[in-house]
């Protein structure tokens, strides 16, 4: 059965890119054959993956955490796989190639969340949780309410996340193949669910290893090739780009313009990174703290090492593809002026692997990209799934009287419904710019995911009132300024002036929910408050010491 | 965990100091992140033109390159001497604590 599926989708994925290249002659988009059949290859081999995975996921732990027998260095890579999005490779690149350093302070800021997850999170993290994140938030803590919290978080973050990927795939597939918007989607969504579905995380970690090995050798390609151009001179590349763009992109420039904004941004891609219930969740697959720790130094590294790759490939998107007229959109010049790329700005990077590697490595980028799509929104999915088999369905509804298999057809159901809705999303979101969306859902996570587990572990006072208001708190007011703010305000709903004035809510939202936990907590007298603080004991020594904490499953 | 380990585990003085010596790495590390993190985007902030100043007269490249490119390589920096000291020191503590429990 299984076998036959997936020989379908085989088949399948190739009769949708021969059609595709049909209508892409319609729309004067050259045949790639080299990224179909990257493409295709990199699909078959997951799909590969997939089917052993599939066998060796019989229990809902191996569903959830691949058994717990990841190794560090894996996970590290996984983990890096998991967070270098098709907007952190286009968006930021694309931010690089259009202002040259505010994308680099962009790039910093996502990346200066992982040293304090490893200081603070990821141990005890590790230590007191099973699945997710809202294990560890509840551990003492009242069941439904707090995990009813931690699953609205969740998939908040998750569905932002999703669309963002999802608009970002379609484009890249519309621009590379001709292919339609809409089919591309469909695609990117049939393929996630039948990872997750049948794979589980198994088959998850595996696709996000391959496509960070991918992404990296791809990057690390291009930056090199840049730079041979440069004979490896940053000032010589520096010089020319100038010439291009004006002394400007090597100065902060207009993303953070304000104190308030700066802060704003760095608290909320900080707290949001050490909120995200896709990574957080990862941090189960391990074995024990020393790999969970082991894991955050290596995806730190990588990450790092990729976002100084994205760095020079936007400069090198702006010596070999600005005002080049081989990617110039025509049209688009013809009523807006300038030198607008076919595409949009976050097709930068794409054009720069033509411009250096021409018709075959354009494929090969391509094909990475579309892998680093799949591997993402896998992993948002399952952590998406989680919250809604694990927190919601057996930990709410059933109260934990429920056995794993069923719990595990339930996450499965959610995947596909999860699917469906980021399809349909992604389609209805088309137009929007996806850096932005996910500083959404950084705000999101920052608000309302990250202050309560942090409390969870560290603050013995927590209540489960304090707990609940304060997250609850957090996360309207993250969503409510970023509607009355001047993305959605004023650049989606057409108003005139913005009722919040700051792009990112963290920081308001933030304080916020620190502030509501901790004053719901201090006044909650009530007898359950007290149980809770004496239980914090037991909790704090398992989370120092790993004692009673979740191992490995044998295989 | 039952309320006798948790009594013991607490007066044993190789947890004592395992939190005690934990607790202060993790602060000085987190401090030192903030510090440089917070120290690079308020300068963005407040004083963008400090970091737009050239390395040298005639060059195009700016202090704020190299200071970018630092930043990052010090969040690693500070990952590995954690995870260096975690997995060594600490989790030695934490073997000794389990051991200490293990006998009674």
């Amino acid at each position: 059965m299984l076998n036959r599926i997936f020989l379908f989708l085989i088949l399948g994925s190739i009769a949708v890119f021969a059609s595709g290249t049909i209508e892409g002659e319609i729309q004067k988009q050259a045949l790639n054959i080299p990224a179909i059949v990257m493409f295709v290859i990199f699909v078959g081999a997951t799909l590969g993956i997939t089917y052993w995975a599939a066998k060796r996921t019989k229990s809902a732990k191996d569903f959830y955490t691949a058994g717990g027998g990841i190794t560090g260095f894996q996970n590290g890579m996984a983990i890096a796989g998991d967070y270098m999005s098709a907007a952190s490779f286009l968006g930021i690149s694309g931010l690089v190639y259009l202002k040259g350093y505010d994308g680099l302070i962009y790039s910093i800021g996502f990346l200066v969340g992982w040293p304090l997850i490893l200081f603070i999170i990821a141990e005890p993290l590790r230590n007191l949780g099973k699945y997710t994140f809202a294990d560890v938030a509840s551990y003492r803590l009242r069941q439904t309410p707090i995990r009813t919290l931690a699953a609205f978080g969740s998939i908040a973050t998750v569905i932002l996340y999703l669309i963002a990927q999802m608009v970002g795939s379609g484009k890249l597939i519309q621009l590379l193949f001709g292919l339609q918007y809409e089919v591309a989607v469909i695609l990117v969504g049939v393929l996630m669910i039948l990872y997750v579905t049948f794979g589980g995380m198994l088959a998850t970690t595996w696709v996000q290893i391959i496509k960070a090995f991918l992404l990296l050798s791809g990057a690390t390609f291009m930056a090199i090739a840049v730079m041979a151009h440069y004979d490896f001179s940053f000032g010589a590349l520096f010089a020319h780009a100038t010439e291009l763009k004006g002394v400007e992109i090597m100065s902060p420039g207009g993303l953070v313009s304000d104190p308030v904004s700066a802060i704003s941004l760095a608290v909320a891609l900080m707290f949001g990174t050490a909120g995200l219930p896709h990574i957080l969740m990862r941090f189960f697959t391990v074995g024990n703290a020393k790999e969970a720790r082991k894991s955050v130094f290596f995806a730190t590294g990588f990450i790092g090492y990729f976002y100084i790759l994205t760095f020079i490939i936007g400069f090198g998107a702006i010596v070999m593809v600005y005002k080049n007229p081989e990617y110039l959109d025509l049209a688009k010049q013809a009523i807006s002026g300038g030198y607008p790329i076919l595409g949009g700005n976050n097709m930068a990077a794409i054009h720069l692997s033509h411009a250096v590697g021409g018709d075959f490595f354009l494929g090969f980028i391509s094909a990475v990209a579309f892998a680093t799509i799949l591997a993402v929104v896998s992993g948002l999915t399952l952590a998406g799934a989680s919250a809604i088999s694990h927190d919601l369905y057996a930990s709410v509804f059933k109260k934990g009287q429920v056995d794993g298999l069923k719990e595990m057809r339930v996450s499965k159901i959610a995947t596909v419904v999860l699917g469906i809705v980021a399809i349909i999303m992604g389609i209805a979101f088309e137009k929007q710019n996806i850096a932005f969306v996910v500083g959404l859902a950084f705000a999101i996570a920052a608000s309302a995911n990250f202050p309560v587990l942090l409390l969870s572990m560290y603050w013995k006072r927590l209540t489960t009132r304090g707990a609940v208001i304060g997250g609850s708190l957090g996360l309207a007011t993250a969503v409510l300024l970023v509607i009355l703010g001047p993305i959605v305000w004023v650049q989606i709903l057409g108003n005139a002036e913005a009722i919040f004035p700051y792009k990112y809510p963290a920081l308001f939202s933030v304080t916020v929910a620190f502030i509501g936990i901790w004053f719901f907590s201090v006044t909650d007298k009530s007898e359950s408050a007290k149980e809770e603080m004496e239980a914090f004991e037991a909790q704090y020594i398992r989370s120092q010491t790993g004692i009673g904490a979740e191992g490995a499953s044998e295989h | 965990m039952e309320q006798n380990i948790v009594d013991k585990i607490k007066v044993n003085p190789d947890y004592q100091e395992l939190v005690k010596k934990r607790t202060a790495f993790s602060i000085k590390l987190t401090i030192a992140m903030l510090v440089v993190y917070f120290g690079f985007i308020l300068t963005i902030a407040f004083d963008p033109a400090a970091l737009a100043v050239p390395i040298s007269e005639d060059s195009v490249t700016t202090i704020g390159i190299p200071i970018g490119m630092a930043v990052i390589v010090f969040a690693f920096i500070l990952t590995g001497i954690y995870t260096k000291r975690a997995n060594g020191e600490f989790d030695d503590l934490a073997n000794k604590i389990k051991e200490s429990i293990k006998d009674s």
